[in-house]
Order: C-alpha cells, then structure tokens, then sequence
C-alpha cells in the first residue's frame, strides 16, 4: 500500500515513489526523476501531479512548479501519443537536420510544438540530443532514430501509426 | 544510436571492451573487470586512498568534460576528515552540441563507470556515489540501473564490498533536459531537486558539495579510465599522451567527414590526421572549412589552422579549447552566420538565467544576428555582437557565460569578412535552416 491514500499512479508506479524517497539523503532528490517519471505514465505533468508529488516529499506545490519550469523535457500539456523531437542543433544540422524538421512538419501536418488531432503524433524540434555521429537523429519518446533521410523518417512514422493504430 | 567504428591509429585503453557486450557483468569480470578495485583494497586501509591519489596524479588525467582539471589533485583537495558524508558525483549529463561519447559508454561498458566510482569513492572515504544521466539517455539509464543491480548482487556494492570492510552504495538518477544541469555546481543543486542553477564559488565542491558535505565531481569519460590506470599504472597510461596531458580520450567526430564516430584517440593526436584520416575525410571530397574542435562551446579554426595536436594545452595556446572532444567538421558549402546564429540559439535557449551578463547577453546576440541573418543587418552589429560578448566573459557564476560567448568571438573574428560580406548582400554558403518559419517560429 501507498504511503498516499488515494494516489493518482498506478500501483507499480506508486511502490516505486514510495521507494524512491527513501533511498536519497534528502528525499527532495527524488523530486525531478518523480515528475518524468510521473509524465511518462500520465502523459504530462497535471495540477494533479503536482500537488501528489508535492505532498510525498513535503513541498508546496510551488516548489514543484518552480522546478517543473527549469527542465525543458517537462510539460504541462499533453503531448501526441508518439513525440517527435527532431534534433537540429550543429552536427545535426550540418547533415541536414533542418530537412528533417521540414519533412516531419509537412507529413504530420503539424508545427513545431503542436499535437495532431488525432492525438496520435507531437513535434518538436530540440537542442542536442548526443547522437551526433549519426546525423541527422531524432527522438520518437524514448528512443533514438538516426542518420535519417526523409524516406527513412516515413517508414519510422509509419510503423508508429501501425503501432498506435492497434 | 551511435554505432561502433574503428581505425588502426587508435589506442584503445577505455575503448577497449567496446562492443564485447561488456554490459554483462561476467563478460565485464572475464575483461580484467573489477580487478582495479580488488588492487586497490589490497593495497591495505591505511595505504590504500594515497595510492589511489598517487597513481591518478601520476596518469596525468585530465577531466573529460571539459575544463581539463586534473583529476588526482582534484580527489586531493577532500578533507580527510569531515563532519558531513563526502559523495562522489558522475556527471553523465552529457549535453554539449558535437559530443556523444558517454553514450557509448554507457552503452559499451557500464561496469567500467561504476568501478570507477568506487574507486573514486575509496580514495576520498565516501559511502556513496550518484551517476547522473540526462534525462533523454533513458535507455542507458537503463543499462546503467541494470549493471548496478548485477554489483550489488555479487557483493560489488553495498555492505563490506569486497569483503574490505568498506560500505559503498551507488544511486542513478535522471535528468529531465537541461545542458546548464552538466555545470558541476548545477548537476548538484538538480541532484537535491532545485531548479539547475549554479553556485558561486569558492567554496569548491571538494569542500562543500552535495548536500553540503565534499564531493568530487567527475565526467562519466574521467571516471570510466580510473580502472584502466591502476590496472596499467599511471606512468604507462601518462606515457601514451603529451605532456601534462597524459592518455587518451574518446572523440566524437560529427559533421562534414566521411566516417564520423566515436574514436579513442591519443592526446596530442594531430587533428588533421583526425579529420582527413580517422574520419576518413571531407564529405563528398569537398574543401573544409572551419572546425569546432571540442564541442560548440570551443572556439571556431579556420581550415589553416589545423596542424595542431589534440591535447588541451596545444588547443588553448592557439586561442580554442580541447573542451569534451566534440570535433565539428564544416564544409566550404557552409555559411559561418548561419552557423554562428544556430550555436547562439542554443545558448539563449539553455541560460538558466541567474547570471544577468549570461541570459541578457545570449538574448541580444542571438537578436542582432538573427536580423543579421534575415538580411536587415549593418556593419556596427558585428562590433555590437563582439561587444556583448566580449562583456559576458568572467561574469558569471559558471563557466556557461563563457561558454556562450568564446565560440561567438570566435565566428566574428576569424570570419569577420564573411559577416562584412553577409551584410552587404553577398552570402556564402548554402542555407540549412531551410525556411524562415525556423527562424522566428522557434521560440524555444
């Protein structure tokens, strides 16, 4: 059982939190893995998020906020089902990043920080991401995609439509 | 992810378990793995942390990150006695633009970043040590998390470590964006679960660090090659560099060339071997023009300027830095403005805006050469962006306002004519950002 009686997380995730303040010398360090953490199950960082993650480590809620505006990877909207983050930062760049950036742009039909109606794809371009000897590289969520062409970009896509379709 | 590469000219001493599914921790055991702490603990209690320091002082290392520090005397500067917990502290938060060589550390050979955070641990008497990774590197945390648990099972980490007597606990952690979090004073405040802000110093971290007690600092690269040099011995592992840069290191080459990668390379290695040999070239056999030698925050050389040794004594003599290896590649097909106002943006977009010089500084020269850009500029904005430049530097709480403002410098003074040029109507280089809508529709 939770140490929170009515938490907003899955059980699984719960246990971990639960965990997760106990193993720091201060458990305000959990603060920051929380929140991702917490954005990974529920899509983005809630008033909700805030004010649980807030009271398993004896913050205000404005602490969590004020922490939550540093990081650019947090959010406090929803993003699409599958986030694109097209790197276009020097190397990227030079192997044409920017093409990329382009290309997703016009085959999800979306700017650059904006959902698709479905809900399905977000885009977003970012700064470096560490995959510079294989540029130009993205990011789908979590994992890595690179030495993109704009050919290669819709097969990845696509996959990830026949994925979210399912 | 970055893929393996290799060629005959390198020396592999932190690379060299590289691609042997190291990650599994009786592959990592069968490669020599975990015998440099064992020699360590053999050393006996009393002897032991000295012996650390000596051998480290001897190996010449420097940091990897960025600055160049040398690690022995770093560890040196911990009290031995201390009323707080001392930490140990790996920044794996690599960010700087050019430079993905902890990924493959991480990936390659994960033992090798806890060993040497064990060690680093029983040279200074710490208990515990943090091994932060960007928050984007999830899958290597992953890794990461995965190799710690496999430790902790054989008895590596936790009570009596190899039955030393000696406690040592390891704990991973996440970032979630920030390139200003890979600043050491900022990798803290983040690991206490503040925004990433710097510290002024002194005090140094040595003394008063995380959660207030001492602390080394270390890059993943820095710590991962402590196994190697108590196992090779520092004079060996010095030997194989230049001098007071002793080793080798990992250099991500990126950009323009032929074969980029990730290269475990000599110090001191020429770099225009690095270029048209390891790397196998310019793209497309095109003339080079500039490279960014040591990640973006290195100021520009010009293609003459290449006959030089990659060791960062050599690099700061000529006005650039060996930074964290990231060497950049630009072809003549290249437009420094366009360049310069790409490196910019990330600045202005990373400045966690403590320091006024650094966040109104990134903010009016990523203006002004954005108006440049957009063909409205005059000839006093290059004087205007050199000026508010020149103004940041030793402003700041951390090395970020510098880091903002060297590379900047370096584009308006090693190409000024090509910015005059720019200016007057007459552009080289073929544009990469594509459409204006990346220019004024980023507002990051």
């Amino acid at each position: 059982m939770s140490r929170i009686a009515k938490s907003i997380f899955t059980p699984e995730l719960a246990a971990y939190f639960d965990h997760l303040v106990t193993i720091y010398p201060v458990k305000r360090s959990a603060l920051v893995p929380m929140l991702l953490y917490a954005q990974d199950e529920v899509g983005y960082v809630s008033e909700a998020v805030i004010q649980e993650v807030a009271q398993r480590l004896d913050l205000f809620d404005l602490d969590v906020r004020s922490v939550l505006s540093y990081y650019s990877m947090l959010r406090t909207k929803p993003a699409g089902k599958f986030n694109v983050q097209v790197c276009t930062n020097i190397s990227c760049m030079l192997r044409g990043g920017f093409e990329i950036l382009e290309h997703c742009k016009r085959r999800l039909g979306i700017e650059n920080k904006q959902v698709t109606a479905d809900g399905q794809f977000s885009l977003e371009e970012v700064e470096c991401i560490g995959d510079c000897c294989a540029a130009p590289a993205m990011q789908v969520n979590y994992d890595f995609h690179d030495e993109l062409t704009p050919a290669k970009v819709d097969e990845i896509l696509n996959e990830y439509s026949t994925e979210g379709g399912k | 992810m970055p893929r393996l590469v290799s060629h005959p000219d390198e020396v592999k001493v932190l690379s060299r378990r590289f691609g042997q599914g190291a990650a599994k921790i009786d592959r990592y055991i069968a490669l020599d793995g975990y015998a440099a702490v064992q020699k360590a603990i053999a050393q006996g209690p009393e002897a032991m942390p000295g012996w650390i320091i000596d051998t480290m002082k001897a190996s010449g290392l420097r940091g990897r990150g960025g600055a160049g520090f040398p690690t022995g005397m770093k560890w040196s500067f911990v009290p031995k006695n201390s009323a707080k917990p001392k930490y140990v502290l790996v920044n794996g938060d690599e960010s700087e633009p050019g430079t993905c060589k902890d990924h493959i550390l991480f990936r390659e050979d994960p033992h090798a970043v806890i060993e040497g955070t064990i060690i680093a641990g029983l040279a200074i008497g710490a208990k515990t040590g943090f091994i932060y990774l960007r928050g984007e590197y999830r899958y290597l945390l992953q890794i990461m998390e995965r190799a710690v648990a496999d430790a902790y099972e054989r008895g590596y980490l936790g009570k009596n470590i190899f039955g030393s007597g000696i406690d040592f606990d390891i704990i991973t952690q996440t970032g979630a964006g920030a390139y200003e979090v890979g600043e050491e004073s900022a990798l803290m405040e983040s690991l206490e679960g503040k925004r990433g802000v710097p510290r002024i110093r002194p005090p140094f971290p040595a003394v008063v660090g995380l959660y207030g007690g001492p602390t080394i600092i270390n890059n993943a690269e820095t710590i991962a090659n402590v196994p190697h040099i108590l196992l090779m011995g520092g004079e060996a592992y010095a030997r194989l560099g230049t001098e007071r840069n002793g080793g080798t290191r990992l250099f991500s080459i990126s950009g323009h060339v032929e074969r980029p990668g990730v290269y475990e390379l000599p110090m001191g290695y020429s770099l225009r071997k690095a270029i048209y040999e390891v790397a196998g070239g310019i793209l497309g056999g095109k003339e080079l023009k500039a490279v960014v030698p040591g990640g973006a925050s290195c100021p520009v050389l010009r293609a003459d300027e290449i006959d030089i040794g990659l060791d960062f004594d050599q690099l700061s003599k000529c006005g650039s830095m060996l930074g964290s290896g990231g060497i950049v590649v630009l072809d003549e097909t290249v437009s420094i403005v366009e360049f310069a106002l790409r490196t910019i943006k990330f600045y202005q977009h990373e400045s966690c805006g403590w320091c006024i010089p650094c966040r109104e500084g990134t903010d009016w020269i990523k203006k002004t050469l954005t108006r440049v850009y957009e063909g409205g500029g005059a000839k006093k904005d290059i004087n205007t962006v050199q000026y508010v430049a020149e103004n940041m530097m030793g402003k700041t709480f951390c090395p970020f306002g510098d880091a903002a403002a060297m590379p900047t410098l370096g584009f308006v003074k090693k190409f000024r004519k090509e910015f005059e040029d720019y200016i007057e109507g007459k552009k080289a280089g073929t544009p990469l950002m594509m459409e204006e809508s990346n220019l004024v529709g980023v507002e990051h």
